[in-house]
This record gives structure tokens, sequence and C-alpha cells, in this order.
């Protein structure tokens, strides 16, 4: 990045590095909201969120309509750009470069490469060094995590099922993730070449996170959040923040509990602002078990 | 020198970065989420973050008016980006209803120099810290104006280069700091060097 001090002195530089993880170490301790309107996004903002996510469906009408699902309409994401004050992203299909492009044309704050839309290369991520805009990356495992920071992700999320109302499978990554990287801290240096070639990532960035026992960039939460306790113990599991998709806007009183969602991942670690918060909150949404679930209509598995 | 205990602000940002910060100029440090750990700081920090979360969070937990006090009370504190904000008077392009802890006689633009693809880093000359920093800006504010008739209010730092030469991008006024930019994220911790120096002179 500043190979050459004396250049890197002169005019300000975009998209760097430091600016689009930057960006996401400023969303810490938040709560980012699925919305589908303009009116849900002021929603979100009211009740605290620190950035919403703008999409057409969220996760669990996906998997109610079946079909393709692909990036939202310019004319939806311009609508809640120009709604809110706080930070907008927005979803593109797994490899998808050209979504992508207009995604940063269209000003969003950060791209979601998501496998809750479906996947337009089976092979290949978006090189997201490409971009000026940050992309955050689902992973489900310390290995994945590596790989999409490699390809120029500044934020990982855990890729639990999306839509389902479900915690399981975050809980799955979080631990999985976490268990990993405090496994790199227990190796030798001369174990990490191994360590490199069974994760499938850089050997560069598995020292790294080997040396400081996190990852180099801000790790969420996001698939199958429901409830303030599921935020909660997210948190408690380790990430950094977390995402709540179907979760509010598939509940009876979203305003209200998209606020206690933001107030017990504040108070995370404190049970009494968590059963407050908890109190009155109407119907959660339904959810879906997982293990019911067939292989074909588990997202997780989307991306490599 | 590990002689004052100054609080970061934790409802919601990069606290653990100004905690970093803070500790390697000597500052006992504490998180800062509840009114009985405000009073048990001497100074504070507001992080870099959401302003509207920050601002919903410390009304929804009987934050917003102990802050006001201590502030009023001359408690020194430093904000960097959302926490400019949160310590700015009047504030443009605010969310409905947008409320700050306020404090420094100045109006800032949030989201002032565009949206994240806007977001930069480059070399900023700051009064009183020899050479240069190197400021992070992230959908960062700018300072709009100095309030008429504000007393005191000294401007630190200007953009130097791109299309917003010459903006305010750090103040002071009194015991209170603000900057546009994040040191907390550099490395170079001599603004919190600054601001710690700034909480034992008040002590």
């Amino acid at each position: 990045m500043s190979s050459n001090p004396t250049e890197s002195a002169q005019a300000p530089q975009l998209g760097t590095a430091r600016v689009k993880r930057g960006m996401a170490e400023m969303l810490k301790g938040g709560v980012i909201m699925d919305v589908v309107t303009p009116e849900q996004a002021k929603i979100a903002e009211d009740a605290g969120a620190v950035a919403v996510m703008a999409l057409e469906r969220v996760p669990a009408d996906i998997r109610k309509d079946g079909g393709v699902a692909r990036m939202s309409d310019p004319d939806m994401i311009d609508g809640i750009v120009g709604a809110v004050s706080i930070p907008v992203m927005a979803k593109a299909r797994i490899g998808h470069f050209v979504e992508a492009q207009v995604l940063q044309s269209l000003g969003v704050d950060y791209i979601d490469e998501s496998e809750v839309l479906t996947p337009a290369d089976e092979t290949h991520h978006i090189d997201k060094w490409a971009f000026t805009v940050p992309f955050v990356c689902g992973a489900t495992n310390l290995g994945e995590a590596l790989r999409r920071i490699a390809e120029g992700a500044a934020m990982i999320r855990s890729k639990g099922e999306a839509g389902t109302g479900n915690v399981v499978e975050a809980t799955r990554h979080m631990r999985q993730i976490r268990a990993e990287i405090r496994k790199l801290g227990t190796l030798d240096e001369s174990e990490l070449y191994l360590a490199a070639k069974n994760l499938q990532a850089p050997y560069e960035i598995v020292a790294e996170v080997a040396r400081t026992g996190k990852l180099p960039v801000v790790l969420f939460t996001a698939g199958g959040l429901a409830t303030p306790a599921d935020a909660a113990m997210m948190m408690q599991l380790g990430a950094e923040g977390v995402f709540v998709g179907s979760g509010i806007f598939k509940s009876g009183d979203p305003a209200k509990r998209a606020a206690a969602i933001v107030k017990a991942t504040t108070f995370h670690d404190d049970p009494d602002v968590i059963a407050k918060v908890s109190r009155g909150l109407g119907e959660a949404m339904v959810g879906i078990n997982c293990d019911t679930l067939p292989e074909s209509e588990r997202y997780a598995n989307r991306g490599w | 020198m590990n002689d004052v205990t100054i609080g970061v602000l934790a409802l919601q940002g990069d606290v653990r970065e100004h905690t970093a910060a803070l500790e390697a100029v000597g500052a006992r440090t504490l998180a800062v989420r509840r009114a009985s750990e405000l009073d048990a700081v001497d100074g504070l920090v507001i992080p870099g973050g959401e302003s509207t979360a920050m601002w919903k969070l410390a009304v929804a937990f009987d934050m917003f008016d102990p802050i006001r006090k201590r502030l009023a009370d001359g408690m020194p504190a430093y904000g960097s980006c959302a926490g400019m904000i949160m310590l700015a008077d009047h504030v443009l392009d605010a969310a409905e209803g947008q409320l700050t802890f306020g404090g420094i006689s100045i109006t800032v633009r949030r989201n002032a120099f565009g949206r994240q693809v806007d977001s930069f880093e480059g070399p900023i000359s700051f009064t009183g810290i020899d050479g240069e920093l190197h400021g992070v800006f992230i959908r960062a504010p700018w300072v709009e104006s100095v309030d008429e008739g504000a007393d005191g209010v000294e401007v630190l730092a200007r953009v130097s280069g791109g299309p917003a030469t010459g903006r305010i991008v750090a103040v002071r006024q009194g015991n209170l700091l603000a900057t546009s930019f994040h040191p907390e994220l550099t490395g170079d911790h001599r603004v919190h060097g600054v601001f710690a120096d700034l909480v034992r002179a008040a002590r």
C-alpha cells in the first residue's frame, strides 16, 4: 500500500485495504438489518441499526418462492439509499462481478457476495481487490474465511442458514472458526506451512492469524438469528456484530424486535438487560428446522 | 504516567482500537456502558461508529444526560468520526430528531466526503504534533463551520489535498477534542497522547 512513501504522501487514496477494513471496524458492536422497502429501512435506522442490507426479498421469501435469486433492482436500492443516513449494503451473486460493478456504481457502501442469491460462478468468487467498494463474504470455517480474505474480502460473516430463523448453523460456524484460530495459535512456526496447505489458504494470512489470534478483518455472525438472545449468544461466541435478516420483518412487531436486538447486542454479557428487552416482543418468525432442509436448499454449501 | 483512567464509550464502534491506543500512551482504560462506569473515569473517548446507533443506545440506557452533565462539568473528551458528531453542538444531514451530547461550538456535516467509495486516507498536518499524521477518513464528517460567537474553538487540522482541500477536520475547544479521521486505526498514538495529556492536566 505504501511501498513508495513519497508518492503516498500526495493525493488522497481511495479504496485502500485500510479504509475498506476500517469501515467494518466502525460497524462493530452493531446490528445490520435486512430491509426490502424505504419504510423498513427507516424503522431499522430508528431502532439503532448500524447499517441496512437492501434487498428485494428477505431470505425466508427467497426460500419460499424458489427460482433464481439475483441482485435487486437499482430503483429499489436507490430508494433505500435515499431513505436513511446510515450505510447501505446490497447483495451480489457469488462470482457475479458485473452485479458488483453495478452496485458500486449505485454508491452502496458494502457489497455482500452472498450465498443467499443463486451463485453465478461455480468455481470463482469475485476478485474483490478490483473494487473501491468493500465486500463482506460468508464462511463456514477458517479456511473459507481466509480464502475470501485473500480474494479481497474486508469483512467476514458466518454463513448460517438464512431465512430459517434457526441459529444452529451460525453457531457451528462461529465455534468452528474460533476453534481453528485457537488451534493455529498452538502450532510451531514450522507447522504453519502444513496448516496453510490443509486450510487451502495463503501461508502469509495463516501466519498472521496464528500470530495475532484473530482474523485480519472484522468477524460478524449471520444466518438464522431471530431473538435478542440469539444475537447475544453470537456475541458471546466471539462475533463482533450481527446481521439479522428475515428475523425482524417476518416477526410480529418489527420495530420493537429490532430495537431489542440492538440493545441485546451491546449488552450481550448482561442477562438482566437481555431478559428485559426480550419481554413482550410478540411473535418471532416461525422458522425451519435445518435437519429437515434438503441438501439442495442449504445455502451454506454455496461458495468454495 | 499510569495516573488517569480514560473511559471509552462502548455502546457501539471501534472501542478496541481506541482502548489499545490509550493504553499505548500510558492511560488506564475502562469500557463505559453504564452511568456507574462513567463516574469512574477522568476523561472519555467517543469512538468511531454510527452516531445514530450511539444516540439511540445512550438514550435507551440512561447515559445521555449523565454524559452531557459530565461534559458540562468540564470532563475532557475526545471523539473520532462519529465521536466528533456526538461532541458537536449542531449537525447537518442528521437523521430525523438526531441528538448529540454537544459541547464543541461547531456545526458538523455527516458523511460530508460522500459514501464509502469516497472514503480515503492521506497525510494531515495537525497543530501541536510535529510532522504529518496519516488521516484515515471513513464516511467521515467535516466541520462545516465554527459557530458564530464561539469562544476558543481552535482549528487543529484541515484537509490538504483532493476536492475537500481546506475543510476543517480536527478541532479543540477547552477540554474537548475531535477529529474527522481515525488515528486509532493507524498505530500512530500521538493524538491519543495529546488527549491523555489533556486529561492529566485537567485532573
